[in-house]
This record gives C-alpha cells, sequence and structure tokens, in this order.
C-alpha cells in the first residue's frame, strides 16, 4: 500500500480540528449566554432564569469537556504531525500559544469549577463572578488561537533567516492584517451558532408545551441576538472578504470560481469548477457582480486563478462550496432572526407554529457555518502552511504513512464514540428540559462551605459509613 | 541573556511538567484505582474527590507541550515524531477518561462503559507518560536537526519497565490523595493500596537508578565521577528516608502527610533524572541552548508568565481552598 504521509497527517489533523472547532464554537457562545442569564437573575431575581442558567451549565460541562480533550491533542499534533512547521514557525506562532493557555485555559478550568461544584460554597456574586470569568477566558482563548491562525494566513512583524521565522515586532504579529476581521467573524460565527441552539430548544418546550417560561426567554434572548449578529455578521464577513482580497487573492478567485482576471468577476450561485479545464462547469451567475462586491464597481478587476500556476492554486472544490454552505446559512439564520423578531413584534411569535417547527428542526446550522467558514479559509490558504513562508507539502514530520494511518483510525473510532455520545446525552438532558435532576445545584460534596453563610442540611445525613 | 534565558525557560518548563506530574498524578491515580471500587456509591466518591480539579491539572499538561513548542521549538519538533505512537495514544487515553467525568454523571445505563472508560484511559495514559519518559532518557536518533528514527524505536523494555514505574507511581499520589480526601471504606482501603504502592515504585526507583547509569555511559559519568559523586550520594539517601517516613505515616493514620511524602518521592525521583539528563532536552543530541527559540520569542512569552503565573498560582490556593475537606461516601457533585 502505498499512502502519501503528507495526505494523511492533513486528513487526520483536518479530522480533529473539525471535530474540536464544533464545541468551542458552542461553549464560547454558550458560557456568554450562561453569563447573560446569571447576571440577569441576580439584577431582577426572577428565579427561572437561575434554573436556565444551572440548566444550560450542565449542557455546558459536558461540550466543554469534549472541547478540553479534544483540545490537549490539537497541542500535540503541531509536533507530532508538522515538525517542520513548529520549525520554521515556532519563534512566532509558539509564544502566541503559550499566551492562551496561561491567559485562558487556567482561568476557564478554574472558574468552571467553580460553576459546577460551587453553587452552595460561594456567595451568588461570586457565582455570577465564576459565569462571566469562563465567558471571558473562552473568549481571550479565541483571541490568541486566532491571533496564530490569522499570522498562518497573513504574516507579519517577522524576518526570514535560513528558512526560518523570527518575531521583530510582536504587535505586528499579533494584530496581523486578517486578524480582527477573522476574530470578529468568529466569536460572531460562536455567539450565533448558540443562539440559535438555543432558539431552538426554546421552540421545541413551547411545541410540547413544557417549561414554557424558560421556552420563551430563550426564544425571545434567541431572535434578539439572531436579529442583531446575522446582518452584523454579515457586513463582518463582508469586510474580512475584502482584506482576504488584498492579502490573499487567489483564495478569494478559488471562493468566487473566478478564472479570467482580465474581465469583471461574475457572482457565481452554482457551478462546478474544473481544474482541467479551467473553467466552471453548469454555472448559474449574475454578470459583473461578483467585481461589485468584491470592487465596489461593475467593471472592476480582480485576479483570476488563471494569474497562478496550477501549484499554486487552492483545492478548488472544498473551498468554492463550502463557500456558498457558509452563506447560505448566513442568509438563512439573517431570515429566522428577522421573521423571528417581526413575529414577536406582531405579538404571534409563540403561536405560529410553522415557524416554532421549523425552528426547532435548525439548531445544527450554525455548526454548518461554522465549519464551512473553516474550509474555505484553511482549504483557500493552500498549498501554503504559512503563506508564502512554509508549503504544507515541506511542513510535515518526518513520520510514516503506517504510524499516521493507524493512529487516524484510532482517532476516527475514539472520536465517533465520545461524538456520539455526547450528541446522545445533550440531546437527552435538553428534552429533560430544566427541571428535576438536571436542575439541581451540583456540589463539591464535603461538610465544610468556607464561602457560605448556610448551615449544612442535606447532605451530611448521609454521614460516612464505616 | 543568550546564555541564562533558555536556562530560565527550561527550569519553568520543568517546573510546569512537575506540577503537572504531582496534579495529574493524583487524579490519573484515582483512576487507576478506581476499579478497586466495590460500588457506584464508592464510585462516585472517588470521582467526586477530583472533579473539581482534574481540568486545571491537565492544563499543566498543555501548557507543558505548548510551552515546549513556544520555548524549545527544536526539541518539541524532534520529541513529537519520535515518540509519535505513546504521543497519540496518551491523548486518545485522555480522551476517553476526561470525557468520563462528565458522561459518568449523565449516563444510565451506559455508566458501566465509562466507569471502565475512566478506569483504563487514566492507566493507559499513565502508562503511556512513562513510555515517553522512558524512550526520551534511553535517545532518540537525530539528524540535520530532525527525527531520523523508526517508529518504534522507543519500543524497548526500559521504556516499558518506566512505563509500569509511572504507573506505580500515580497510582501512590492517588491512593495517598484518596486518604486524605475521602473517608470510609474508600479511605481505608487506599491505606492499604498506598503501602503496596509505595513497595513497587521503590522498586522501579532503584531498578532505573541501577538500570540507566550501566546502560547509559553519560549518566554513570555524570553520578559516579568526582567531585558530582560528593554532592549526589545523598539523593538516594533522602529518598529511601522519605519513603520510610511515608510508610510510618500511613501506619500512624495520618491523612495529609502520606500525600506530601508521596510528592515528595516524586520530586526526588524528577531531580534525579534532571541530574541525570541536565543540560539535554532531547539527549544525547539537543541541550537546552540548541533548542531554545528565538531570544526576542521567548523574553516575550516570558514576561507574560511573570504576570501570569502568580495569577494562576492564586487561582490553584483559591480553589483547593473552596473545595477543601473530606468527600463522604453518598455526597454527590451532580
Amino acid at each position: 500500500m502505498d499512502l502519501d504521509p503528507v495526505l494523511l497527517a492533513r486528513l487526520q489533523f483536518a479530522f480533529t480540528v473539525i471535530f474540536h472547532i464544533i464545541f468551542p464554537s458552542f461553549t464560547i457562545g454558550l458560557s456568554a449566554f450562561i453569563a447573560t442569564l446569571l447576571v440577569r437573575w441576580i439584577t431582577t431575581g426572577r428565579e427561572h432564569l437561575h434554573r436556565l442558567a444551572r440548566f444550560w451549565t450542565k449542557i455546558f460541562a459536558v461540550s466543554f469537556a469534549m472541547g478540553v480533550v479534544s483540545g490537549v491533542v490539537l497541542s500535540y499534533e503541531f509536533g507530532t504531525n508538522w515538525s517542520r512547521f513548529s520549525v520554521v514557525t515556532g519563534n512566532v506562532i509558539g509564544p502566541l500559544l503559550g499566551y492562551e493557555v496561561l491567559s485562558a485555559f487556567f482561568l476557564e478550568a478554574t472558574f468552571l469549577g467553580v460553576m459546577l461544584f460551587g453553587w452552595k460554597r460561594v456567595p451568588p456574586w461570586l457565582h455570577v463572578f465564576s459565569a462571566v470569568a469562563v465567558a471571558f477566558g473562552t473568549a481571550t482563548s479565541a483571541f490568541w488561537i486566532l491571533s496564530a491562525n490569522s499570522w498562518m494566513q497573513t504574516p507579519a512583524g517577522y524576518e526570514l533567516r535560513d528558512g526560518i521565522a523570527y518575531p521583530l515586532d510582536w504587535l505586528a504579529v499579533v494584530f496581523n492584517p486578517s486578524f480582527p476581521y477573522r476574530f470578529a467573524h468568529m466569536l460572531t460565527a460562536a455567539y450565533l451558532t448558540t443562539s440559535l441552539v438555543v432558539l431552538s430548544v426554546g421552540a421545541r418546550y413551547l411545541l410540547a408545551v413544557r417549561h414554557l417560561d424558560e421556552g420563551r426567554t430563550m426564544m425571545r434572548m434567541g431572535i434578539g441576538m439572531l436579529a442583531l449578529l446575522a446582518p452584523l455578521q454579515i457586513l463582518i464577513g463582508d469586510q474580512h472578504g475584502l482584506n482576504t482580497l488584498e492579502h490573499q487573492p487567489i483564495k478569494i478567485a478559488a471562493m468566487e470560481g473566478h478564472w479570467d482576471g482580465s474581465k469583471p468577476g461574475s457572482l457565481v450561485l452554482f457551478a462546478w469548477p474544473d481544474e482541467k479545464t479551467e473553467s466552471n462547469r453548469f454555472e448559474i451567475a449574475i454578470p459583473n457582480a461578483g467585481s461589485l462586491v468584491l470592487k465596489h464597481d461593475l467593471n472592476g478587476l480582480y485576479p483570476g486563478l488563471k494569474s497562478v500556476p496550477p501549484a499554486d492554486r487552492p483545492p478548488l472544490v472544498p473551498v468554492f462550496f463550502a463557500f456558498r454552505s457558509m452563506v447560505g446559512v448566513g442568509v438563512l439564520m439573517l431570515a429566522a432572526g428577522w421573521i423571528g423578531a417581526w413575529l414577536w413584534w406582531r405579538d404571534r411569535l409563540f403561536e405560529t407554529r410553522w415557524y416554532l417547527v421549523l425552528i426547532a428542526w435548525s439548531w445544527w446550522l450554525g455548526f454548518v457555518a461554522v465549519v464551512s467558514g473553516w474550509v474555505v479559509t484553511e482549504s483557500g490558504r493552500q498549498p501554503w502552511l504559512a503563506y508564502n513562508i512554509l508549503r504544507t507539502a515541506d511542513a510535515a514530520s518526518p513520520v510514516q504513512a503506517a504510524s499516521i494511518a493507524t493512529t487516524l483510525v484510532l482517532f476516527v473510532l475514539v472520536y465517533g464514540v465520545v461524538f456520539t455520545m455526547g450528541i446522545y446525552y445533550i440531546n437527552r438532558l435538553i428534552n429533560n428540559g430544566p427541571e428535576g435532576r438536571a436542575i439541581e445545584p451540583p456540589e463539591f460534596g464535603t461538610p465544610v462551605r468556607p464561602l457560605s453563610s448556610v448551615i449544612d442540611a442535606g447532605p451530611d445525613i448521609l454521614s460516612p459509613q464505616r | 541573556m543568550e546564555w541564562y534565558v533558555p536556562v530560565i525557560w527550561a527550569a519553568l518548563i520543568g517546573t510546569a511538567v512537575a506540577l503537572y506530574v504531582i496534579l495529574d498524578g493524583f487524579d490519573l491515580g484515582t483512576g487507576i484505582l478506581f476499579p478497586s471500587a466495590r460500588d457506584e456509591r464508592e464510585r462516585d466518591q472517588m470521582m467526586n474527590s477530583i472533579a473539581p480539579f482534574w481540568d486545571g491539572n491537565e492544563t499543566w499538561l498543555v501548557l507543558g507541550g505548548g510551552g515546549l513548542f513556544a520555548a524549545f521549538p527544536h526539541a518539541y519538533a524532534i520529541i513529537m515524531p519520535a515518540l509519535y505512537l505513546p504521543v497519540i495514544v496518551m491523548l486518545l487515553a485522555l480522551v476517553f477518561r476526561g470525557v468520563s467525568f462528565e458522561f459518568r454523571v449523565v449516563a444510565v445505563t451506559s455508566k458501566r462503559y465509562w466507569n471502565f472508560a475512566f478506569a483504563a484511559g487514566s492507566t493507559l495514559a499513565a502508562f503511556c507518560q512513562g513510555l515517553i519518559l522512558g524512550g526520551l532518557i534511553e535517545g532518540i536518533k537525530v539528524e540535520n536537526g530532525a527525527f531520523a528514527g523508526g517508529p518504534l524505536d522507543w519500543a524497548k523494555p526500559f521504556a516499558v519497565l518506566c512505563g509500569f514505574g509511572v504507573v506505580a507511581g500515580y497510582a501512590l499520589l492517588g491512593a495517598t490523595w484518596l486518604v486524605m480526601k475521602t473517608d470510609g471504606a474508600v479511605a481505608e482501603r487506599a491505606r492499604r493500596h498506598a503501602k503496596l504502592m509505595l513497595v513497587a515504585v521503590l522498586a522501579f526507583m532503584a531498578v532505573v537508578s541501577l538500570w540507566t547509569p550501566f546502560a547509559i555511559e553519560r549518566i554513570a559519568a555524570r553520578w559516579f565521577s568526582v567531585p558530582n559523586i560528593y554532592f549526589l550520594w545523598p539523593v538516594p539517601l533522602v529518598t529511601a528516608l522519605v519513603a520510610w517516613m511515608a510508610w510510618r505515616w500511613l501506619d500512624a493514620r495520618h491523612d495529609a502527610l502520606p500525600f506530601l511524602a508521596s510528592i515528595a518521592l516524586f520530586l526526588l525521583g524528577y531531580l534525579g533524572l534532571v541530574i541525570s539528563t541536565f543540560p539535554y532536552l532531547v539527549p544525547p543530541v539537543l541541550t537546552v541552548w540548541q533548542a531554545a527559540a528565538a531570544p526576542s520569542s521567548q523574553i516575550f512569552l516570558l514576561l507574560g508568565t511573570t504576570f501570569l503565573l502568580p495569577i494562576i498560582l492564586g487561582y490553584y490556593v483559591f480553589i483547593y481552598w473552596l473545595f477543601h475537606g473530606k468527600v463522604r461516601e453518598g455526597e454527590g457533585c451532580h
């Protein structure tokens, strides 16, 4: 069997990183949602907000655990799969990852412990503070990892000596040209993804005529977020695209299916980009609309794929279709938010059955958009691993194909089991709803409660049995 | 600057690894001892004693990997491919045991599978860490600054010995942790296990201490040359003394002292390994200076570390204080 180790290393990394990103996209938003609920609870004293926060904290714990364990894997895969990349870019990327661990991971781990087990041990304000700290930690983590990723896309503030990158200006490294756009785009994507999940669960409860207070709160908060963030996200995405056109024009050409840079670009709605004939088959397109979007001019010109040799082009099919899938979901989210807002304004939101049914089934859309977006930007960076510094083909570790193939199979099996069970448990928690065992204050069982004035009650009845 | 910044970083990463080994050591060790629990209530009690801490403990592993990548990219780029299989299997084992914490709580009929995943994942992760340690001590084949060996270079009797040694060591930490943090039948059993594991750990330490100088010349030279031997002879003696104290304290029914003695034992073993290998990060080819990242990279991250590490230690003091005391049987987290 003749397997290409670079291809296997890419498959393995793609598999583990796609699996991983699903959880942070959910937990970044969910931690902010829980923190918001708790802040509203402590200021208004409305008890159903506290119930909701406790309920979502359970779901957060399961998702966060999957995010942590799949994230630990990634911090080692840079070395196991891409050791040449580690040497070439380690001086620059390494400290960014170091800052992520130091500034975010310990913060999250500590205050998640308080959130999960300290409900009865700490006063309410510290509980709320912990939730805010976790939400801040998840966003900080996104800040550093997106800075590192953006540097791989649009490197800045460095010099190359003997093929190795050395940092010159750390501010330029951290705030490299694509970073502000990518960070805003991803953070908004995470908040949108979670908002849709929350909205969808709310719709499920209303359809089932259960947990009506909680369901209505979730729907109102979800729709509010969607109606505001979906249009904002489209605007950020547009700006991000213009930034990409400036720094990675061939990625844009691949996203748009734009071959010939000497003519204005059309907006390709559907096509099959054919790398052999260097043209689009079955194309349905709006002439000159691509130029209008990207150059704000009907006759504006921008580079086409043919301007570089085939070896310097990214793989077209994934970039082209993932881009359409991401944009499609974005439009659906905008529709969901605005229709919902309109129904809410007309006071028909909770009675409009078709809307509730559609929303109840669309919880997964945000995840599709996030994964599609990452496929666009990561595949679109090819054939480079670090843009114009190191090609993917030159970045791999000296590891044999058989080792990578074996572990790839193991990853698929292990993640398959863990992912399936995780989704199954989360779904069951959601079906059970915010009642009973799911919202019992979790508690680390010891008789001493340092920060609480509450006198010991229940648990100590179960005294030690020798 | 060029001389001492890499040394500071080697000390910091060394500290991170030591903290990881001790902190995740006791929660992996609790997992290794998990099958000894008689029923679901005892399992709950064992797991609850570590549930608020494990995530933070495992973060030191990310810091070890991330820190190595940041401060010593050349070493990171050689060690990871060389120990590819044990590293990946360790990560997969950690996936299983990590999700078991949460899955076990929400599972109903499938609880026993997650009990198994937790115990097996903890044990396998510990064993793989031993393989990694053994493979590293024995040395890595390097040509032109890159790993140049085969996928199973590490698979030698010495690495397997280290694998069992680390499992026994973590089980000792876990057992003494349970003595400190639980009571009732679980604590009683842990006290017995701790003695058993203490004997096993001493045996492994003795074998490793005799094996490495005989098999590896540079280690013999480090320990037995004059004047080094004048400074180093107390190390095994202090180790024996600490082990004896641990045994005494277990007998005397102390709660916290056996755990502290196990930590001291680990630190002494660690000190022995550092004496054997420093200044090599990748024995026997790459020193901390050769493996170092550019000075500006090391200094940039050092600035943040100086500021953030005290805060992180503050988190630790806070969370261990918040969740101090014993976990009684029947008391739950969820």
